[in-house]
């Protein structure tokens, strides 16, 4: 059962009872939260594995135990999972899971609004949709927690949210309800037909024109902050949001796939000084020494992206050069507007694993504690330490070997079905 | 030369030392699919076929010896669906359009190719696309490149058909059904999949006919009357062709109502189908079962993506060959990627195939489907000398093709800079050509697919 399904039984039981009786059930039922995991190899991704290994996972949903199952009995009362393999919770650094659903109709997509150029002040919350049936799906691969929102295709399309891969409610999945502002510089946020942009150059000029517009409205918000006989502002949600990225709250991310748009890209951040996130960045390899020089982190295209378009120079094997100069990475489910409608970080982890020559450990940690420090949430998650929420994904062997199983996913101690129990439903 | 005659020499050259192999590849684990797998021997090439396959040590001698300790060696892989070349089938006139060739709009020197020899892929039945009832006719190819040879040896589509006995060329024909052939307000494409199977069920009525009239103009001894053959027709000829059983009908299908609407209609017309993608193949896997066809599965790494496509499981293969259904999996390239072929295969273990069944669906099964069987599909002496040289086991995601070997030349090597660009990807690797690939193209293009608007996709131009 998981939390949510726990607490709704409990505000059932307790709404017919109003008793004891009620009562009594979710205390013994919160008690069965306390975890346990044995597992044959355990990735913690704070150091070398550790083989015959033990992880507690405490009422409160946190790790409070990891070591050699030999030097820690298991406390009575916990539900023991075993498992050959469990590595953390994975973290894909970048989707549109909850936003582009299933069936890939008007109904379910939600990633971009196109009436618009430029739209900063979209919120993910309101568009998160916790119960497409491929949130659960990509869990049961072991992925339990997706930065997730607005996609690209616009020059400025929206903002996004970091959430666990569960809850009935885009509250009970969110634990960053704003992260980041997506931008997209480059042919996929062109107009036709004498509309802008139709160009590389104004695509810059009117992103440039709409920060230094911010740049002004956030000196307006200062000066009342300091002058309390000055007026503020009216409200501007769009500029607010981009005030926030001028002032390196939030993160500008820019999807920019062509060498000369990451270019590009890193030229505005220069100019306006907001901290720049590159996403897709097929071609990176070409810039990996400029990148890794400012820190640039990249949340790189699916390892198996079709290589076409403005990606047709896309290199299985980018994520190798970036890891090999030092530029930070994670590797990012993105957005797909055919089939696969979703992505599996696990799946595009083990092919830069494997055929994209970047070995095992690189490939598990951009998957998981890479993706978890360029999100900025790697207190939480993105590795099994103490302290740490319970998100562990447990499978029968190596998890990227095509043949592998997840046999079962821990959010915060709270179980769910792996790959061969999980079902999505028909249709 | 007379077969038998070939048997002979085959026969005399593995007895006669002084007729040495050209080419043997030693110390090498053997998966021949023919037969249970070899821990250690070799693989004997001669004039582009097999010469032996054989444990232990190769004790003739050869003209070349390449050591592959350590490595895995099958059957080059065959692909029943793929798109690479640069492909265009029918076009927007009529929803069937059977006596179109795809065979005459392949560019040999698209990079897909390259790609496809990456993934250890050598025999390859190029398709039209799903956007009609019928795109046209497909083609079975060979890639039959040479490292050593300007161009790779290839300069025109001929170097690389299958042909078959009587020198024709060989391929299928490409339907489909459900909504990638749906227009809305389309004028001569169907709306519905009733009128689908009205305007399919009509085109085949019109076939028989014809038939009917190439049959009256044989007379009693057997001569042809050319004054009573009708008026040439390419597609009713295509389809008469279907229903004599000379052609093999290749059906893009998803929905479980859809497929059974292939198996019913192959039935009334008697052709022999190999049903590809089946979404839903798993709904209906004894109804496939009972009909006698194939299949040739999609490996899509999540469900969606369109309507029809929502029931894609990894569980197909493996329940369709539990049911008793010959089944492969296709890269349907480039949906799938030729260059890891071998994932799709190792998808369908994970979902239950038998290793067995997996590794015959990208080899011998694959090879039937297509009529090539006598001459692909396993290591067999006297069949083509069609190998990939692996790192490691078949399934393995560390496991990369480092050689491909097409009728015993050497048609990709990792270790090449260029191949490997070609594997990787990178500058100077791209395609140069961009099939016309329904509804792939048409989505990122216009935002529709079939007419339907997929909201919010309509400008994105990447594939992103």
């Amino acid at each position: 059962m998981n939390k949510a399904e726990h607490r709704n039984l409990c505000r059932s039981v307790g709404g017919m009872l109003r008793a004891v009786v009620g009562a009594a059930l979710c205390v013994a039922s919160a008690a069965s939260a306390q975890v346990a995991v044995k597992a044959g190899t355990l990735h913690t991704m704070e150091g070398e594995p550790i083989t015959d290994a033990l992880v507690l996972i405490g009422e409160g949903g946190q790790i409070d135990y990891v070591g050699k199952a030999s030097e820690r009995a298991i406390p009575e009362g916990y539900t023991t999972h075993e498992c050959a393999v469990a590595t953390p919770g994975l973290v894909d650094v970048r989707s549109t899971l909850g936003f582009t659903g299933l069936y890939n109709v008007d109904a379910d997509q939600d990633q971009l609004d196109d009436s618009a150029r430029l739209q900063p002040g979209l919120r993910a919350i309101d568009a998160y949709n916790p119960r497409d049936r491929l949130i659960g799906y990509s869990r049961s691969f072991g992925v339990t927690t997706v930065h997730t929102g607005h996609g690209p295709g616009e020059l400025i399309s929206g903002q996004t949210m970091i959430a666990k891969t569960r809850g009935d409610t885009v509250e009970d999945a969110a634990f960053v309800p704003a992260k980041a502002v997506a931008a997209t510089l480059g042919p996929r946020a062109h107009k036709g037909g004498g509309k802008s942009p139709g160009s590389r150059a104004k695509a810059m000029e009117m992103l440039r024109a709409e920060l230094l517009k911010a740049q002004a409205h956030g000196a307006k918000i200062a000066r009342a902050e300091s002058d309390p006989e000055t007026e503020g502002p009216s409200r501007d949600l769009a500029m607010e949001s981009l005030v926030s990225v001028l002032n390196r709250e939030t993160p500008l991310i820019i999807a920019a796939d062509r060498a000369q748009d990451i270019a590009n890209a890193m030229r505005l951040a220069d100019e306006f000084g907001f901290t720049l996130w590159l996403e897709s960045a097929a071609e990176s390899y070409l810039l990996a020494d400029q990148l890794k020089e400012r820190g640039t982190p990249v949340l790189l295209h699916p390892t198996m992206a079709r290589s076409w378009g403005e990606r047709a120079s896309l290199s299985y094997n980018t994520a190798k050069v970036l890891k090999d100069a030092g530029v930070p990475f994670a590797i990012e489910s993105g957005y797909e507007g055919y089939v696969p409608k979703v992505r599996v970080v696990l799946f595009e982890a083990a092919a830069a694993a494997g055929y994209g020559e970047l070995g095992f450990g690189d490939a598990l940690a951009a998957v998981t504690i890479e993706a978890a420090k360029i999100l900025g949430v790697d207190g939480r998650v993105g590795s099994i330490a103490v302290g740490k929420d319970g998100d562990i994904a447990m499978y029968n062997a190596d998890p990227f070997e095509y043949t592998t199983h997840c046999v079962g996913v821990l959010i915060e101690g709270d179980h769910f079905a792996g790959e061969r129990e999980f079902d999505i439903g028909y249709p | 030369m007379p077969s038998f005659l070939a048997a002979v020499l085959v026969a005399a050259a593995s007895t006669i030392t002084a007729s040495a192999a050209d080419l043997v590849f030693t110390n090498a684990q053997i998966i021949p699919i023919e037969g249970a797998e070899i821990e250690r021997g070799f693989v004997a090439v001669t004039d582009g076929r097999i010469e032996a396959v054989g444990s232990g040590g190769f004790s003739g001698a050869a003209d070349q010896t390449i050591d592959c300790a350590g490595k895995v060696i099958m059957p080059g892989l065959v692909d029943t669906h793929s798109h690479i070349g640069g492909i265009g089938g029918a076009d927007g006139s009529g929803p069937i359009q059977p006596g179109v060739r795809v065979r005459d709009s392949i560019n040999v020197r698209d990079a897909g190719f390259r790609r496809a020899l990456a993934g250890g892929l050598t025999s390859i039945n190029i398709m039209p696309g799903s956007g009609h009832l019928s795109s046209g006719q497909t083609v079975y190819v060979k890639l039959r490149h040479d490292t050593s040879a300007p161009g790779f040896g290839v300069r025109t589509i001929d170097d690389i058909t299958y042909y078959d006995e009587d020198g024709e060329p060989m391929g299928g024909l490409k339907m489909a059904n459900g909504t990638n052939p749906q227009r809305d307000n389309g004028g001569p494409f169907p709306g519905t999949r009733g009128r689908a199977a009205f305007l399919v069920r009509s085109k085949f009525i019109e076939a028989r006919a014809y038939q009917a009239k190439l049959d009256a103009a044989v007379n009693e001894d057997g001569s042809v009357d050319a004054s009573k053959l009708p008026d040439r027709d390419l597609d009713l000829e295509a389809l008469a062709e279907v229903m004599r059983g000379e052609r093999t009908v290749h059906h893009h299908t998803h929905r479980h109502d859809d497929i059974i609407t292939v198996l019913r209609l192959a039935k009334e017309f008697g052709f022999r189908v190999v049903l590809h993608h089946v979404s839903d193949g798993w709904l209906v896997a004894d109804e496939i079962a009972e009909a006698g066809a194939e299949v040739s599965a999609i490996m899509i790494d999540s469900p969606g993506g369109k309507h029809e496509a929502v029931g894609v499981r990894f569980d197909t293969p493996g329940i369709l060959e539990r049911a008793g259904v010959r089944t492969v999996v296709h890269t349907d390239d480039w949906i799938t990627d030729s260059r890891i072929f071998l994932r799709s295969a190792a998808l369908a273990i994970r979902g239950g195939m038998t290793r067995r069944g997996a590794l015959e669906s990208v080899t011998l099964a694959g090879a039937e489907m297509l009529d090539i069987d006598d001459r692909v599909g396993t290591l067999t002496p006297s069949k083509d000398a069609d190998l990939i040289v692996l790192s490691g086991d078949p399934f393995s995601v560390y496991t990369v093709v480092e050689q491909t070997y097409v009728e015993g030349n050497l048609a990709f090597d990792r270790a090449d800079e260029g191949d490997r660009l070609s594997a990787l990807g990178g500058y100077g690797a791209a395609t140069d050509s961009e099939p016309y690939f329904c509804c792939y193209n048409e989505l990122m293009t216009t935002g529709r697919v079939g007419g339907v608007q997929m909201r919010g996709t309509g400008s994105a131009g990447s594939g992103n």
